[in-house]
């Protein structure tokens, strides 16, 4: 078995009274893509800090290709950083702030022409060596800034939300040229965010993480179809979510009324829940098929019929809101875009099911995700 | 209407061109007129460069006058050593309330005279000061100790007066610099010596350049300092010109000495901002 590149042990971190990382272990294999996602304070920046080095950690250890690196300062450790604001420096032109870690490392002057033409070459921007830093675009200085890094050739890149400043549509752009970057240069990368779909599109790996520990480490399709906890369930992905208490359990097939009187079946997965217990069901909007007629959904193990409360158009995310009959509570379901439902209005009624290993359900959480 | 912002125009302009009119351009083309007047008999007077080849013809005219250089460009770039790293620590190290204590504290000095600040020098340098005292009483030395009256005891005091008048540039543009910027610097491999030089110097140019400008101005044309705390031999090119105007009532010598401190401080000016390829608007904001 290959070491991992980067391999967190018991790793915490306390400032004075608080504590923003608890016990965190993780390992990242060689040349994969490995994402902390969590929303912002839940120390996923303080973990990213510990592994460049400007923090220490209060215990555990760090270790990367299998040696420890807690005793490196930061400017000696092979990890380098693509900090939030990308940091270049802008009293240098774009080829001095690529080249500054092999001037750094006292590498001779034609070779580091080269390898700075060379990576240039590779970020497909080949002519933008004399340019100055602010004349960039957005883009051009999130790849300035990943080249600055991969130049010198570190086992790990950190990657602090660096997207997180750009519009929309780069961003979208940029997601994808990432992620073919991260492949092409095959360097390892660790990249935290606060948005799911950066962390989705990619990963290879995602750590979700809340109050300093890790909930779940899976790829994106596990975090998405098979959350570990409640809070994963609800920060990963929309999710239609109850509460309510379990009436029956049969294997892994439970049955839970909800507080406002819904009976609905759910999966457990083997978390272990039996009846009387208080639970949380969660079904996502793209999992509930919408139908007009109730003999469509028939094969499904939740039916429920009721009227359309309201229709929230976003293109291919439309979703529209529904009141089952005799409840007032609203289930989300995402809208097909075949065009059968392109007239549903308000007030129209509509029949909607789901297959109970669909629908998660976790013991009670009080904590809101 | 033309006519009503024509006069407003005029009115919100004249309290400036008055300013430069009245204090700056008058007596100046005045005494640039009086620099090139050489008396020949009482009350009889012709234009003639006779003033300017006396002060050139007077080595201790030039002494005085290339010392006073020397000294205030050694003034500027020790106010510059000093100065930097208090800037660099209340700008990036000192956090909130201890950020402005501290502001508040290289301001405090200013509060007084500097009149009254350079009393304080002479309390604690003169024969009978605290130093003084305090070296005898600790036996290091066995009788009384003079430290006023030299020449560095006038840059003490002078790079005390300027101090401020470096920090503020300085802290102004530190604080512009992105923390994570250093960051970068050092998680790039750099060294804290190589941090300075590449990135931290570099980006604090215009507030080093313009913090030099204003300290250098003010040591060149200081006069209390180097006569209070200098002494009788402390030769600075402003007594040199107060000499001339009130003590010889030789106005018109004064006036080229004047004029040749202005050629002077213009040059090293110009100078400084080649060498560090700075322009007088980038630095001045």
């Amino acid at each position: 078995m290959t070491l991992p590149d980067l391999e967190c042990l018991s790793l915490s971190k306390t400032f004075g009274g608080f504590t923003a990382v608890e016990d965190v272990s993780f390992a990242v294999p060689p040349s994969s893509f490995f994402s902390i996602l969590g929303p912002s304070g839940c120390g996923k920046t303080t973990i990213m800090r510990m592994i460049a080095g400007f923090l220490d950690p209060t215990s555990g250890d760090i270790r990367i290709k299998g040696r420890s690196i807690l005793q490196t300062p930061p400017n000696k450790r092979p990890v380098n950083m693509v900090f939030q604001h990308l940091a270049l420096f802008p009293m240098m032109n774009v080829a001095d702030n690529i080249g500054y870690g092999l001037r750094r490392k006292g590498v001779p002057r034609p070779e580091i022409d080269r390898r700075v033409g060379e990576v240039l070459e590779r970020i497909s921007l080949p002519d933008a060596g004399r340019r100055r830093v602010d004349e960039l675009s957005g883009g051009q200085k999130q790849r300035i800034a990943i080249a600055r890094c991969i130049v010198l050739e570190p086992d790990v890149l950190l990657l602090d939300e660096p997207l997180g400043a750009l519009d929309l549509k780069l961003r979208e752009h940029m997601k994808i040229e990432l992620k073919a970057l991260q492949a092409a240069f095959g360097t390892t990368f660790v990249y935290i965010t606060h948005d799911q779909s950066e962390a989705l599109v990619m990963s290879d790996q995602i750590a979700v993480m809340n109050h300093g520990k890790f909930e779940q480490v899976a790829s994106a399709a596990e975090l998405y179809y098979r959350p570990a906890t409640s809070f994963v369930a609800g920060f990963v992905g929309d999710n239609n979510r109850w509460r309510g208490t379990l009436t029956r359990a049969e294997g892994d097939e439970l049955q839970l009324t909800t507080d406002a009187g819904l009976v609905m079946t759910g999966a457990q997965h083997g978390r272990g829940l039996r009846p009387g217990d208080k639970a949380e069901i969660f079904v996502r909007p793209e999992a509930i098929r919408i139908a007009r007629a109730a003999a469509d959904i028939k094969g499904f193990d939740n039916r429920l019929s009721g009227k359309v409360t309201s229709t929230l158009f976003n293109g291919a995310a439309s979703r529209v809101l529904l009141r089952p009959d005799g409840s007032h509570d609203e289930i989300q379901v995402a809208l097909p875009q075949s065009g059968e439902f392109a007239d549903l209005g308000r007030g129209d009624d509509v029949h909607v099911g789901w297959n109970a290993a669909q629908a998660n359900v976790f013991p009670a959480n009080d904590e809101a995700g | 209407m033309q006519t009503g912002a024509r006069i407003g125009f005029i009115l919100l302009f004249a309290p400036l061109l008055l300013w430069l009119g009245l204090l700056i351009v008058i007596p100046h083309i005045d005494l640039f007129l009086l620099s090139l007047r050489e008396r020949i008999g009482v009350g009889e007077y012709r234009t003639s460069l006779a003033n300017y080849i006396a002060f050139f013809g007077e080595p201790l005219y030039l002494v005085t006058f290339m010392r006073t250089a020397i000294m205030s460009v050694l003034a500027t770039v020790l106010t510059l050593i000093i100065g930097f790293p208090v800037a660099f620590y209340i700008a990036k190290f000192a956090k909130g309330r201890a950020q402005s204590v501290l502001f508040l504290l290289c301001l405090v000095p200013f509060w007084v005279s500097e009149l009254v600040r350079t009393f304080g020098w002479m309390i604690l340098l003169r024969e009978t000061g605290i130093f003084s005292e305090l070296l005898q009483w600790s036996g290091l030395v066995d009788g009384p100790v003079e430290m006023l009256y030299n020449d560095a005891a006038m840059m003490v005091g002078l790079v005390y007066t300027s101090m401020l008048f470096m920090i503020v540039p300085l802290i102004t543009t530190l604080e512009s610099l992105d923390d994570s910027v250093i960051e970068a610097g050092y998680d790039l491999g750099g060294t804290g010596p190589s941090v300075l030089r590449e990135i931290v110097i570099p980006h604090a140019m215009p507030g080093i350049v313009s913090g030099s400008i204003v300290v250098f101005m003010l040591s060149l044309g200081n006069y209390l300092t180097p006569t209070m705390l200098g002494g009788k031999d402390s030769l600075w090119f402003t007594e040199m010109i107060y000499a001339q105007f009130i003590v010889r009532f030789n106005w018109e010598l004064g006036a080229a000495f004047g004029f040749m401190l202005l050629i002077l401080s213009s040059l090293i000016v110009w100078a400084m901002l080649r060498l560090t390829g700075q322009t007088l608007e980038k630095t001045m904001g």
